[in-house]
């Protein structure tokens, strides 16, 4: 049923938040927070702790969409990160110091003079394994990060809320991205009727075989889509004045040449320093002018856009909290930030208390739609 | 009031070849619902794509004359410009849609047009009202069925408020049922919202009650009237408007129901029960048992026991996903199987090679064009003689006997569905295989292509091959099918001779046995019925 009330009418005081979904930015925000506090230390205790607040805002906040099951996905593969790395130390260990511990010792095997500082086995140290764990920890923790930005953001409203002037790209990146079942499911379908036509050949043939009906397929659903998006009214006109098209263009022209400059300058460092800054910001700021008026040229509206509300702001808030009060804290605990590597890592209470500030989006924000809520319930 | 004009319209893909509209000159008014009908490369679409000027903006060509929408002339605007009064629905939903969710695919078209929220909220709400899709609306686009898309591919294109809306064959994959649904959407709207509805349809059974006019494009020349008038001698007809045509009933009935009141007055000589040949059992070519396909946890085919006799035809039929697909595959022996056990002649076709397989049994799927990789018809043919261990030329003979005429210096791409599905099966004919398997063959034929296939599969079934297909079409089944499955949610729920299994359920009768009794299929038996009649006299 169509709502037929014309009057909306908000709800004074809101006891429990109706499930809805939030807006991507804001959890990439969240995530790029927690993500850069992780990078800023190796204590394995404070880097448990942020991985812990990840998987805990995923575990309530995530939806039953294809995408949110992926972070135990990003779990794995962050374990598999550690793993690698400490066999790596083990494999080429060497000695982190005079005072560091031998924990048990392999046969080294001798190599040739050119790799000379290359230790191949032989004694395996407490400090070199412990070097591994924590870089591999870290590493591990920023992937885990990411991972669960993308396990609770949709990918397709992240496309959308691109700025308009780049639509085009976003609308190749959307297609592109409900053409590749597809596409998975039309190599299914001729290796499956590869064998109606006798064994299939070896070499070039056998690949002929499935490439060929494969990129036809591809190529006529193309065609019908793009005739579909033609006569649905994408890339109408939009009306926009030679003379602006001219100056949108100068402006971007502009833009490229200051970054370009700017970041010349910012690696070289015989360049004079006064380009660098100046020029970079200078260019960002052009650019984003530029794709302002650009914009313009795109007449075009969302449906249902998500709105940045209060549940946005406490998710962006709380991941640059994290992010800026672990750098603060950081600098006064740097041998906690940084622990040794002879002994049981520092516990310092304040650091492991600074993650859980990450942690408020798992029950400040609104709950994710589930399929329980998409029912129809009448 | 005139929505559209075409004045004097002629059009040639390229230069110096034959134009394939010539003159044209129609004109269809606000609140009609148009069929164009015609046969296989007669410029349906092409005569379609021409009101949102898809051609010749993206087709290519040249376009001579002048086509107004609305009193105005759209000769130079690209489609992109008049979605707001064209809607146009291709042939294939799926292939067509842009976004993954329902909703995001009825909103596309007004983000486009730059509509303000409110307004797009509204009508996608109105939207799913009017089609019947309010449940689907969070639902992902692939996981809908057949008829479920095509309701939300006509939906998303009644979102941005056209006048015209242009659909190529709306119901051409779609089950009995579905298709119904779908034309009964369609027929509504036209009336709801004074919408002018331009359909070309294959199957024009389905769609001839419904209309108001009907188009016929015939060789580039394209003739409008009323059905009754244009049906009396249209080259193409369902079989309710040949049987009016062989009884010379006038008016010339359009429905089942025009059609009875005819009937009652309609002498015909008593039905010949058809002679079951007794002789003996009959011969068993493939005995399968306790069949079962499941995907996941998904049980696609459910315990299937079956038996195909030696020179049958077997029609399978059910709803679109019912498990007709997944059953002839595993039948092949490539398509997986959970349990069951298949033999021919001794031999189950799973546990050989792919080779002795396709020799034991031959599967043309349903997108036929999947074996084909060549870039010529002779070289497929070479191929397949190869791969088959068969005399060189035995697959251009069959393909003669099939399709006579095919130029083998073309593409196979470039054949038509008839002709591309013939070769397709004179390749897998070429490994000589007892039993053949057709997963819908009708998909996209006209009806003259059409009796062309069923002559093939006649002429099959009588040098003993077992034929199994599946298909949506009623009238095919009633025209080559000896005996009838019908599988619903992966078992089977009727089997039996045609007569029987057809009769048993409404959406299954073809026009001929609604109109004059159960014991009536075709209108080739009340021809050969009337004909020994008048000889008997």
């Amino acid at each position: 049923m169509a709502p037929t009330d014309t009057t909306v009418r908000q709800p004074s005081h809101t006891r429990a938040r109706l499930p809805r979904e939030l807006h991507p930015v804001a959890w990439w925000i969240w995530a790029i927070g927690l993500a850069a506090s992780a990078a800023m230390t190796m204590n394995p205790w404070v880097l448990l702790m942020i991985v812990a607040v990840a998987a805990l805002v995923v575990e309530y906040r995530r939806s039953d969409a294809p995408w949110a099951i992926s972070f135990s996905f990003y779990l794995w593969f962050g374990l598999i990160i550690v793993v690698i790395r400490v066999v790596f130390r083990i494999i080429f260990g060497g000695s982190m110091g005079t005072d560091d511990l031998v924990l048990f010792s392999l046969p080294e095997i001798p190599l040739p003079e050119v790799a000379r500082g290359i230790q191949l086995l032989g004694d395996v140290t407490l400090g070199a394994i412990l070097s591994g764990l924590y870089d591999g920890m870290r590493l591990a923790a920023i992937i885990i990060c990411v991972g669960a930005a993308n396990s609770l953001a949709n990918p397709r409203q992240l496309l959308a809320s691109i700025p308009p002037a780049l639509y085009e790209v976003g609308t190749a990146i959307v297609v592109a991205l409900s053409v590749f079942p597809q596409l998975a499911d039309s190599v299914k379908r001729v290796r499956k009727a590869r064998r109606l036509r006798g064994e299939p050949a070896k070499g070039v043939r056998g690949i002929q075989r499935i490439v060929v009906p494969v990129l036809e397929d591809a190529l006529e659903r193309s065609l019908v889509l793009a005739a579909s998006m033609d006569s649905r009214g994408y890339g109408r006109a939009g009306s926009v004045a030679k003379k602006d098209r001219w100056i949108t263009g100068a402006i971007m022209i502009a833009a490229l040449i200051a970054l370009a400059v700017g970041s010349y300058a910012f690696l070289d460092a015989t360049a004079p320093s006064q380009l660098s800054w100046p020029m970079m910001i200078l260019g960002l700021l052009l650019a984003a002018w530029g794709m302002r008026a650009a914009g313009k040229r795109v007449k075009r509206t969302r449906y249902r856009p998500i709105a940045w509300q209060s549940g946005e702001f406490i998710a962006v808030l709380s991941g640059v909290t994290v992010a800026v009060v672990m750098k603060l804290v950081a600098s006064q605990h740097l041998d906690a930030v940084y622990p040794s590597l002879t002994g049981w890592p520092e516990l310092v209470p304040i650091l492991l208390v600074i993650p859980f500030i990450g942690v408020i989006p798992a029950f400040a924000t609104p709950p994710a739609l589930r399929d329980e809520d998409t029912l129809e319930v009448e | 009031m005139t929505i559209v004009e075409l004045n004097h319209i002629s059009f040639w893909y390229e230069d110096g070849s034959e134009p394939v509209l010539r003159d044209v000159n129609v004109q269809f008014h606000e609140g009609e619902v148009v069929l164009v009908s015609g046969r296989t490369g007669s410029g349906k679409s092409t005569l379609l794509g021409m009101f949102n000027g898809l051609v010749p903006h993206f087709s290519g060509g040249t376009l001579l004359g002048d086509v107004r929408l609305d009193q105005k002339s759209i000769i130079g605007t690209p489609p992109r410009e008049l979605a707001d009064y064209v809607g146009f629905v291709p042939q294939d939903p799926l292939a067509s849609f842009v976004g993954s969710t329902v909703e995001e695919e009825l909103a596309y078209g007004m983000e486009q047009l730059g509509l303000d929220p409110q307004t797009m909220r509204r009508r996608v709400e109105e939207t799913l009202d009017l089609l019947g899709i309010a449940p689907l609306r969070r639902r992902a686009l692939r996981t809908l069925s057949g008829g479920q898309q095509q309701r939300v591919a006509i939906g998303a294109v009644l979102t941005t408020h056209p006048r015209l809306l242009v659909l190529d064959e709306p119901t051409s994959a779609l089950d009995p049922i579905a298709a119904e649904e779908v034309l009964a959407t369609i027929s509504r709207l036209a009336q709801d919202l004074a919408l002018t509805v331009v359909v070309a349809e294959h199957r024009m059974e389905r769609v001839v009650p419904f209309v108001d006019r009907i188009v016929v494009v015939d060789r580039g020349r394209v003739r409008i009237g009323e059905p009754s008038e244009i049906l009396l001698d249209a080259p193409v007809a369902p079989p309710i408007v040949e049987l009016g045509r062989l009884a010379h009933w006038h008016p010339l009935p359009l429905s089942v129901r025009d059609a009875r009141k005819h009937a009652r007055d309609f002498e015909l000589p008593s039905r010949h029960k058809p002679q079951t040949e007794n002789s003996g059992a009959p011969d068993i070519s493939l005995s399968a048992k306790g069949i079962s396909v499941t995907y996941g946890s998904k049980i696609a085919v459910n315990n299937v026991d079956l038996d195909l006799f030696r020179g049958e035809v077997l029609a399978l039929m059910g709803r679109n996903g019912c498990g007709k697909s997944s059953l002839m595959w595993a039948l092949q022996g490539t398509g997986k199987r959970h349990s069951g056990l298949v033999d021919v002649s001794g031999q189950d076709p799973m546990n050989v090679t792919a080779d002795e397989a396709r020799m034991l049994v031959g599967l043309v799927p349903q997108t036929a064009a999947d074996l084909l990789y060549l870039e010529t018809v002779r070289d497929e043919c070479a191929a397949a003689d190869e791969q088959a261990g068969a005399l060189a030329g035995t697959a251009r003979s069959i393909l003669d006997r099939l399709a006579p005429g095919i130029d083998p210096a073309q593409h196979p791409r470039d054949l038509s569905e008839g002709q591309r599905l013939s070769l397709v099966l004179a390749i897998v004919l070429t490994a000589e295989p007892d039993i053949i398997l057709l997963d819908e063959p009708t998909r996209g034929l006209d009806y003259p292509a059409k009796r062309a296939l069923a002559q093939i599969v006649k002429d099959l079934a009588s040098r003993e091959h077992t034929i199994m297909l599946s298909t949506h079409d009623v009238e095919f089944v009633a025209q080559v099918a000896d005996r009838v499955v019908v599988m619903a949610d992966g078992e089977i729920v009727s089997l039996g001779p045609k007569a029987t299994v057809l009769a048993e359920s409404p959406a299954f009768a073809p026009q001929v046995s609604k109109i004059l009794g159960l014991s009536w299929l075709t209108v080739d038996e009340v021809r050969d019925a009337l004909a020994l009649g008048v000889s008997d006299e």
